[in-house]
């Protein structure tokens, strides 16, 4: 799947990757990060 | 799935349509990236959250996989997931992407 171009939702994890590494990963892809979150559980 | 994480997803889906839309995960517990990757495809396997019953059919992918590695900055993805991708199971996740998607 080609992410340029494409509209990510990007959904990290607080004890794993967080979202907001996830989007600047995609963003470098030249994809369009519409969402970023990091799960927390607890 | 965080029943949150699934009412933003349906949002998102209701008002701007499926079309381009990617999700990319970051959860390193197998089992737990099974499950949402099953979510935002299939439904919520738990019947519990907002995407319960509803097939939105979202391409799913891990943030490990070489299907994202290889087409991000090599720069940007060292500095971004570098320590995760040697602290974490990358394999565990890969083979589990796989199984969701019923390549496995």
């Amino acid at each position: 799947m080609q992410l340029e171009g494409m509209r990510v939702i990007a959904l990290g994890e607080r004890d794993s990757v967080p979202g907001e590494a996830i989007a600047a990963v995609a963003r470098s892809a030249g994809a369009e990060v519409i969402e970023t979150r990091t799960e927390c559980f607890v | 799935m965080d029943p949150d994480n699934q009412a933003l997803i349906k949002r998102i889906v209701e008002e701007r349509g499926a079309e381009g839309i990617v999700v990319i995960l970051g959860a390193a517990d197998a089992e737990a990236v099974e499950v949402a990757a099953e979510t935002v495809r299939d439904g919520d396997p738990a019947w519990v959250g907002p995407l319960a019953g509803i097939q939105l059919g979202l391409p799913v992918l891990h943030v490990f996989e070489d299907e994202v590695k290889t087409q991000a900055d090599p720069a940007t993805y060292e500095a971004e997931i570098g320590f995760f991708a040697m602290t974490l199971d990358v394999d565990e996740v890969n083979k589990a992407m796989k199984r969701a998607r019923g390549e496995e």
